[in-house]
């Protein structure tokens, strides 16, 4: 039976128990309390600067949806002064993204803020339905990410913003630890449980609901009753994050703090110098001018690989031995334009970041 | 909760799905399902942690009934609603939700009305969220 009261009004009926605390609370307290750690977060780590042109990564998706309105509930409440965007990649998946995108054109209207959408059709000149029927179901997900990766750097360059914020939730950085532990890349635990991350060559990205329960995510949509969409992917799904994401939910069904745990875990490892030369210096890619561990960054290899037809180029080491055998790349090959960032890189941030930036996760 | 049993009464409960689980259910985010005021204290795959259900089988006797609960709602809807029975495990396994469906009673977090243990009423709503797809 449930308590008369909150546990911290004391008036209102209780709606909800916290994941993080157990306590039982009102909706209205949920709400400030939700939104009130979330800032917590954003100014305890010095995220932004009045002024700041502010992109946020949007799928449609619940994460990106709550982001959205809490971060245009938040600039107003707290006088943050920022100027916010929506940024959207259509990565090219008919019956999934096209619908999302629609959410995310109702968002725009919703909360009164400019959208950028950049198709991967666009920037490589192939869609995912055009990558599928290429390569199969196998390995779409190394293609989508990188490309997705680079595209929200790409969109955020021509919306000359300084910065892009994503939904990434603790439940998504605790999975990503227990991801790295699983697959023993320790030298990458530090900077996936980092709330910001900036490259010298990339814009700021950070992740405000690094300590928000994908539970009270989903709740404060549900009592908001905020417009979001929520349908698999078509496309095979990750199966390697999917193990880790079951295996979370059970932990967190024993335990709910496990979540956080898990993060300050993540946070609290001490890697030694010779684990984390492993992980290679990064440089600019000589084709596109992006971030890259190699001559040529990730997404310029994939494309390669499927302009040539030779699509595991970028997967497999037989793949790309198959490539090299087969002659350099000829100059009529489709490229990623050059990449440039707006201003150059930032001034020097506040925030437990700067360092050399390993590639994506 | 008031226990007038008549056998010929049943509760009508009103039940939606979201966050992606819809999709299981034929696409429908809302349902109208009649239940029984009381049904066997055990399904096939009855919470294993109730002390009862490993000696019972079907044919229960009136006394060896229970109220009809959330969990004999879930039964219900996985054995007799679901569209998509290939991917059941989606939204149930081991007797109640699958972790990460968030399950509401009234609009409130059934872990706080005695989650699978709440005894039902005529007109409840219960809401059934996934939160495992992408965000």
């Amino acid at each position: 039976m449930p308590p008369k009261s909150c546990a911290l009004c004391n008036v209102s009926r209780p709606i909800l128990k916290r994941p993080k605390t157990g306590q039982q609370i009102c909706k209205d307290c949920f709400f400030y309390v939700f939104e009130t750690e979330v800032h917590n977060t954003i100014s305890e780590a010095q995220l932004f600067r009045p002024g700041d042109r502010v992109a946020i990564g949007a799928s449609g998706g619940k994460d990106s949806t709550v982001l959205a309105y809490v971060m245009k509930t938040l600039n107003e409440r707290y006088n943050y002064g920022l100027d916010l965007y929506l940024l959207s990649i259509d990565e090219g998946i008919t019956g999934y993204r096209d619908d999302s995108l629609e959410t995310v054109k109702r968002n725009q209207q919703q909360y009164s803020m400019p959208l950028k959408i950049l198709s991967y059709e666009e920037l490589y000149g192939w869609t995912m339905d055009a990558i599928v029927s290429e390569i199969g179901k196998k390995n779409n997900c190394t293609f989508c990410g990188v490309f997705r990766r680079q595209a929200l750097d790409r969109g955020a360059a021509t919306l000359a913003v300084d910065h892009i914020v994503t939904g990434h939730n603790a439940d998504d950085i605790a999975e990503t630890v227990l991801m790295n532990i699983m697959r023993g890349d320790i030298a990458r635990l530090g900077r996936c449980t980092l709330i910001c991350t900036q490259g010298e060559d990339t814009i700021k990205r950070s992740k405000p609901f690094k300590y928000a329960y994908e539970k009270e995510i989903v709740m404060y949509a549900y009592f908001k009753k905020l417009d979001y969409f929520s349908t698999e992917c078509i496309y095979s799904p990750d199966a390697y994050r999917g193990h880790a994401r079951v295996f979370l939910k059970d932990l967190e069904a024993a335990r709910p703090s496990a979540i956080i745990d898990i993060i300050h875990s993540g946070e609290a490892f001490e890697v030694r110098e010779e684990v984390k030369k492993t992980q290679k210096a990064q440089q600019t890619c000589k084709r596109c001018g992006y971030m890259s561990s190699n001559d040529l960054c990730k997404a310029c290899t994939l494309l390669e690989g499927l302009e040539r037809g030779i699509a595991d180029a970028g997967i497999s080491d037989k793949g790309k031995k198959k490539l090299e055998a087969s002659g350099p790349a000829p100059d009529s090959l489709r490229k990623i334009p050059y990449f440039e960032l707006p201003g150059g890189p930032g001034p020097a941030v506040a925030i437990e970041s700067v360092q050399q930036a390993p590639p994506q996760d | 909760m008031t226990s007038s049993s008549s056998s010929t009464e049943q509760l009508k409960i009103n039940v939606d799905f979201g966050g992606g689980l819809e999709i299981l259910f034929d696409n429908k985010r809302s349902h109208v399902v009649s239940l029984p005021l009381r049904v066997a204290p055990s399904s096939s795959d009855t919470n294993p942690t109730d002390p009862i259900s490993s000696s019972t089988t079907e044919s229960a006797t009136a006394d060896e009934t229970r109220p009809t609960d959330v969990s004999a709602l879930i039964d219900h809807l996985k054995d007799n609603v679901l569209s998509d029975r290939k991917r059941a495990g989606l939204f149930a396994e081991n007797g109640t939700v699958r972790p990460g469906v968030l399950v509401l009673i009234n609009d409130s977090d059934w872990e706080l009305e005695g989650e699978g243990s709440y005894v039902l009423k005529d007109g409840d709503n219960v809401s059934f969220i996934s939160t495992l797809h992408g965000g």
